[in-house]
């Protein structure tokens, strides 16, 4: 029975933790590149409400999907230009984008409340690897594909971070894009790349959840997980490998609030873990000397003016 | 001394690398650079001499794209060249090492030098460089591990880092500013080594400095600069560290104001061995002891950096020394904080007036009583007593001739001299027996210079001490008792305003102690 309870947990939090994989490796992105966008929520829902709004009216959920992603690059670069640009801050933007996409969303997807999607994403099944025992059913099947896409995903970002020309331009703006300056190197132009690739991925999370995990619309479908991508950025100290496995643990949290263990430790508790264990994260590499190797970009949130010391 | 080994290019016979013709740059209000004419050959280490302001960095800023120029050309190889950017200047083999470094210090040492670097391969960027910068590293005595972050390195292995990616760009011509401010001095002369082996490799580098003793040890030449202009081009053969202190400083005699009593005998601050470390843990202030007597103004001469800020720190409680004590007429103070002080009477003319003077979004009447606003008779029992505040603010405004459209307008908008009028006001209401003056005059006009000096000659009057620290060499002979001279942390002596020289001084300045 307990077994049962735990391969189910872990099915579940796999497929809880994508929409959560998503908007992360955006955020890890945009944030990498100096600036934070606090609208990942917002983009979200605005992804999951266009994204149902295109499958119900056209039956293809992956064009759907595009346009979801779509919706969030504008979004994304909508921040970009207010805070990048025109210098605002870039909390209250992000807050607005937010709210701006929660009242929006709602309005938008007012009559399509409690229509089930008539074509969604299929699940999927990966041959072989599904016949593991025990782990094989948990993790192989009755998946979507945007779930193995997100993992991919990461891998290919964390690399392209690392070990490529164009992954250490966007990292030296978020660092010093005074050096990164002096280099020759575009550097709101490169951040704004990033904060739209943000909201592009942000889009996609929020379609994931209208389009393949629960396909239809309900007003606020994001819950909060917005902010719980946000918590991943830090959580998994901006790097994309790592958002892999911090993704999962706060699924397996998100999906345990859910279950009959509400029984035991109340789900307020367990929803609560994510902002816990960032909270405790944080204080860990301050008190230590990781703040210089694993803390935040150093131009994180600092708009760049040339010429300012 | 170590002898510095001659070039191997005969100097009167190779072309010059670079010339700088009648290079002249004005700034509102200052003309940075006055007909300055200026040259390197290959295999020369040049040196730029001059003060704080003398124009030094604006003529470099110049040469390296940042700034242009009024008028005035320059050339390299004889070939005339203008440059409207850093990447016009890099391509031409300019590369600067500036005084606070441009690297990303998460970045690996070869992630930042290839930032700048054409053709580097889109997937692992950084493997061939690596052993690039090994072999360039050993061949000119610039060791640096590649793979090392930069916040791993100290200060003297970033700067290396610095002068490699300059060399990597292809720098023929090196510019090093104040480049041993973050040395220590073995750091220093294992710097000059490089700068040897640079210049028999027929590197041309420009060496700006204030320091005498270093730039007698490694240049070549030495051009000093005084108030934007060259005063003169030595050979190091015809120079010494008194002609070249001598042309530093000028010759100019300040008038002395006169003061119609001589300070008292009592101290009102004294400072016992006091010794402060930096935000790096390094002293900032080493073992300083001096009296400062009511009705005495004592002057804090030297070149910016050298520990004037760290001592307004301490008088002013904004921070604590680390050994040593501060007696305020003869009682200990040394613990007591921003508050205390001004309680126990030290009022504190910052150097950042608009930034730590007043808070600009408020307005003047209130920036007027910004410190004293929480004792009476402004405050009982926690509440402002606005009749009594503005009553204070419409006798400041008239006494200190501030001009404000009105006592409500928001402090921000007035200009530089009203500022200061208004943390004159504030700071000198209370008569205060120690008036802690930083820099009090910078970037001010005429007739708000005239007033400051006068209001403190009429602290000094009435029997407060004060502490002026100044760059201004005039302002400190015009004004001060005595002069004290900081190096490095170090008090290298108090001299006689009224008997010293600026000779006398600039010389302590520069690190050398007075001769006996």
């Amino acid at each position: 029975m307990e077994l049962e309870l735990i391969l189910n947990t872990i099915a579940r939090a796999l497929a809880f933790s994508t929409p959560l994989l998503w908007a992360a490796l955006g955020e890890i992105y945009t944030e990498r590149s100096g600036v934070v966008n606090l609208g990942v929520e917002g983009m979200m829902i605005m992804g999951a409400v266009v994204g149902f709004m295109v499958g119900q009216a056209t039956g293809l959920p992956y064009l759907a999907l595009l346009v979801a992603a779509l919706v969030g690059t504008l979004m994304g670069l909508a921040h970009a230009f207010i805070s990048i640009t025109l210098n605002a801050n870039q909390f209250v933007s992000g807050l607005s984008l937010t709210i701006f996409g929660l009242g929006l969303s709602g309005l938008l997807g007012r009559s399509y409340v409690g229509q089930p999607l008539n074509v969604a994403m299929k699940s999927v099944t990966v041959p072989f690897l599904s016949e593991i025992p025990l782990l094989g059913p948990a993790l192989f099947t009755d998946q979507k594909l945007l779930t193995y896409a997100g993992l991919i995903m990461a891998i290919i970002l964390w690399f392209f971070l690392n070990y490529t020309r164009w992954g250490m331009t966007l990292r030296s703006v978020g660092e010093s894009p005074k050096a990164a300056d002096t280099a020759g190197i575009p550097v709101n132009q490169v951040r704004y790349l990033a904060v739209a690739f943000g909201g592009l991925m942000a889009g996609v999370a929020g379609a994931y959840l209208s389009l393949a995990y629960r396909p239809s619309w309900g007003e606020g479908m994001t819950n909060g997980m917005g902010w719980i991508a946000l918590a991943l950025t830090i959580f998994a100290l901006w790097d994309p490998l790592r958002a892999i496995g911090a993704s999962f643990l706060f699924g397996a949290f998100f999906y345990l609030s859910f279950t009959k263990l509400q029984t035991v430790i109340a789900p307020e508790l367990l929803t609560m873990m994510p902002y816990i264990m960032t909270i405790v994260a944080l204080t860990v590499i301050a008190l230590g000397q990781g703040k210089r190797a694993f803390g935040a970009p150093e131009a994180l949130g600092i708009p760049y003016q040339r010429g300012e010391r | 001394m170590a002898v510095a080994k001659p070039s191997p290019f005969n100097p009167d016979k190779t072309p010059h690398r670079l010339t700088m013709k009648g290079i002249s740059k004005g700034f509102p209000g200052v003309l940075a650079n006055d007909n300055v004419s200026f040259d390197v050959r290959p295999g020369e280490v040049h040196a730029l001499l001059g003060e704080n302001g003398a124009g030094k960095t604006t003529l470099m800023n110049i040469l390296y794209g940042l700034y242009q120029a009024d008028s005035g050309s320059m050339s390299i190889n004889g070939e005339p060249v203008q440059f409207r950017s850093p990447k016009d200047a890099m391509r031409e083999g300019i590369g600067l090492v500036a005084q606070h470094f441009h690297l990303a210090r998460r970045h690996s040492v070869a992630e930042n030098i290839a930032l700048g670097l054409k053709g580097t391969p889109l997937i692992y960027p950084v493997k061939a460089l690596e052993q690039k910068i090994r072999t360039l590293g050993t061949s000119y005595g610039l060791a640096v591990d590649p793979k090392a972050k930069v916040w791993q390195l100290s200060p003297g292995e970033q700067q290396r880092v610095e002068i490699l990616k300059a060399l990597i760009q292809g720098a023929k011509i090196l510019i090093l500013d104040e480049p041993t401010s973050v040395l220590t001095p073995q750091e220093a002369e294992s710097l000059f080594g490089v700068l040897r082996r640079m210049r028999a490799e027929g590197e041309a580098v420009i060496f700006i400095s204030h320091k005498l003793d270093e730039v007698m040890e490694i240049a070549d030449r030495i051009t000093v600069l005084r108030k934007g202009a060259v005063v003169a081009t030595l050979d190091k053969k015809e120079a010494s560290p008194e002609s070249l202190a001598r042309h530093m400083m000028g010759k100019a005699v300040a008038p002395l104001r006169p003061k119609t009593k001589p300070p008292l005998d009592k101290a009102v601050l004294e400072l016992n061995n006091v010794w402060v470390k930096n935000k790096r843990g390094m002293s900032a202030l080493k073992n300083v002891s001096f009296k400062l007597r009511h009705g005495e103004i004592l002057g804090v001469a030297g070149v910016a950096g050298n520990g004037q800020a760290d001592l307004i720190e301490i008088l002013t409680g904004l921070n604590q020394p680390s050994e040593g004590h501060i007696l305020l007429e003869g009682k200990d103070c040394t613990p007591l904080g921003v508050k205390g002080l001004f309680e126990a009477g030290v009022a504190h003319i910052p150097e950042d007036r608009n930034h730590m003077g007043i808070v600009p979004s408020m307005t003047v009447a209130e920036n007027l009583v910004l410190r004293q606003y929480r004792y009476q008779p402004f405050s009982r029992l926690g509440l402002l007593d606005w009749s009594k505040v503005t009553e204070f603010a419409q006798t400041s405004i008239s006494d200190y001739q501030i001009a404000t459209p009105s006592k409500e307008t928001l402090t921000r908008l007035l200009s530089g001299g009203n500022v200061q009028k208004v943390i004159l006001a504030r700071e000198l209401s209370g008569e205060p027996k120690l008036v802690v003056a930083a820099h009090p005059t910078y970037g001010l006009d005429v007739s708000a210079t005239a007033l400051t000096h006068d209001l403190l000659l009429k602290q000094r009057e009435r029997g407060a001490g004060v502490l002026l620290v100044s760059e201004d060499l005039d302002e400190l002979l015009k004004l001060s008792d005595r002069i004290a001279v900081l190096f490095a942390g170090e008090l290298m002596g108090i001299v006689d305003a009224s008997r010293t020289s600026r000779e006398a001084i600039g010389l302590l300045m520069a690190g050398r102690k007075a001769q006996a």
